[in-house]
C-alpha cells in the first residue's frame, strides 16, 4: 500500500509542473495587452490581433485542464496505452503551438525586410517582454510534456535494461 | 495487457497465422508513403522561388519597375520547416531500409525501442515545423492588419501555391507518423510481453 503511493510520486511532481507551466502560459498571453500611438494611429497589441497567439492560449487552456484532470489518474493503470496515446497527442499540439507562436514572436521581433515587415517590438515593449515570459512558459510546458511521455513509456516497457 | 492474445508464441509446425501475421505489411507501407510524404513537402518547399517585375510608378512614359523576390530562405520558419521534413524523410526512408535487411544484423534486441523513440522526437519535430510553416503561410495570405504587414500573396502567386502544396503534403506526412508511433508503441509492448513468455517457457 505504501509502495504504491510512492511510485506515484515522480509523475505527479511532473504533471503539477506540466500543470503550472500551461496555467501560467495561457494565463500571461491572455492578460498581456499594451496600446501604443502611430503617427496619430491608435495601435493595441493583445493576443486576440494574432491567430497563432488564439491558437496558443487555446491550446494552453486545454492542456491545463487536461492535466488537471489526469493528476488524479495513477501512473500504472490498465489503461496504461490509452493515457499514453492522449499524452502524445497533447504532446504534439503544445509543440506545435510553441512553435506557431515563436515563428510570429521572431517575426513581431526582427521583422522580414524581404517582405516589408517592420518589427513591432519597438513599439509595444512591455507587450513583448510579455509575449516572451509566456512562450518560456509554453516551452517548458512542451518540453515536460515530452519528458512526461518518455516516463509513460518508461512504465509500460522497461527501456533503461537492455535485456528486455 | 490485454493483447496477448493477438501474437501467440512459435509452437512447432503447422500453426494458424495469427492477425499479426496478415497484417505484417501495414507498418512498412505506411513508412513508405510517410516517406514520400515528406520528401515531397522538402524538395517543393526547398526549391521555392519566384521573382516577379511589378511595376511602382509611372513617370511620364517610362514605368519604374521594382523586382520582388520571395525565396524560402528569407523566412526561418519555412527553413525550419526544410530541415526538419528532410530529417523526417531521411528518418523513414532508414526505418524501411533497417525492416529489409533486419535479419542479416543483430538488432532483435535493441531496434524497437530505438525505432520507438525516434519516431517519437521525428513526430514532434515534424508536427512543430508544420504548424509553424502553416501559421506564417497565413500571414501572407492574409496580412496583419494590426502590425501593419500586407499580405504578399497577390503579389507572388505560385511561391504562395507551392507553399500551401509543401504544407499539406507535410500534415499528410505528420498523420501518417502519428499512425506509425502508435503502432510502434504498441508493437513494443506486445513484442516485450512475447519475449518475456518465450523465456518463461521451460
Amino acid at each position: 500500500m505504501g509502495l504504491d503511493y510512492r511510485g506515484r510520486i515522480p509523475m505527479l511532481v511532473l504533471r503539477l509542473v506540466a500543470l503550472a507551466a500551461t496555467v501560467s502560459a495561457t494565463l500571461i498571453m491572455g492578460t498581456s495587452h499594451e496600446s501604443a500611438e502611430y503617427f496619430g494611429i491608435k495601435f493595441e497589441a493583445n493576443y486576440k490581433k494574432s491567430p497563432a497567439f488564439k491558437y496558443f492560449v487555446i491550446m494552453n487552456a486545454i492542456a491545463s485542464g487536461y492535466t488537471f484532470i489526469l493528476s488524479f489518474v495513477p501512473a500504472k493503470t490498465s489503461y496504461g496505452h490509452f493515457v499514453l496515446v492522449l499524452d502524445l497527442v497533447m504532446t504534439l499540439l503544445l509543440d506545435s503551438s510553441i512553435s506557431a507562436c515563436l515563428a510570429i514572436g521572431q517575426l513581431g521581433k526582427n521583422g522580414n525586410s524581404n517582405a516589408g515587415w517592420l518589427p513591432i517590438c519597438s513599439r509595444v515593449p512591455k507587450f513583448c517582454d510579455n509575449v516572451t515570459a509566456a512562450l518560456v512558459a509554453g516551452f517548458v510546458a512542451s518540453i515536460t510534456y515530452l519528458i512526461i511521455v518518455i516516463y509513460s513509456l518508461h512504465n509500460l516497457i522497461n527501456l533503461l535494461t537492455l535485456k528486455s | 495487457m490485454g493483447s496477448e492474445g493477438v501474437e501467440r508464441p512459435e509452437v512447432g509446425s503447422g500453426h494458424k497465422p495469427t492477425l499479426s501475421t496478415r497484417a505484417k505489411w501495414v507498418l512498412p507501407l505506411l513508412r513508405l508513403l510517410a516517406f514520400l510524404a515528406t520528401l515531397a513537402a522538402t524538395l517543393v518547399m526547398a526549391l521555392n522561388k519566384e521573382t516577379r517585375k511589378v511595376i511602382v510608378a509611372t513617370i511620364g512614359t517610362t514605368s519604374i519597375e521594382a523586382t520582388v523576390k520571395a525565396r524560402f530562405q528569407h523566412t526561418p520558419a519555412f527553413v525550419f520547416f526544410v530541415i526538419v521534413n528532410g530529417n523526417a524523410s531521411l528518418h523513414n526512408l532508414l526505418m524501411l531500409v533497417v525492416y529489409f535487411i533486419r535479419h542479416k544484423f543483430g538488432l532483435k534486441r535493441h531496434a524497437p525501442r530505438a525505432i520507438a523513440i525516434l519516431d517519437l522526437l521525428n513526430v514532434a519535430l515534424v508536427s512543430g515545423g508544420e504548424t509553424a510553416a502553416v501559421f506564417m503561410g497565413q500571414l501572407g495570405r492574409d496580412g496583419n492588419s494590426h502590425a501593419r504587414w500586407n499580405k504578399i500573396c497577390d503579389k507572388v502567386e505560385s511561391f504562395c501555391d507551392r507553399g500551401r502544396a509543401a504544407m499539406i503534403a507535410s500534415l499528410a506526412g505528420l498523420l501518417l507518423m502519428i499512425i506509425i508511433t502508435i503502432i510502434s508503441i504498441i508493437r513494443l509492448g506486445n513484442k516485450n510481453t512475447k519475449l518475456v513468455s518465450s523465456t518463461n517457457v521451460p
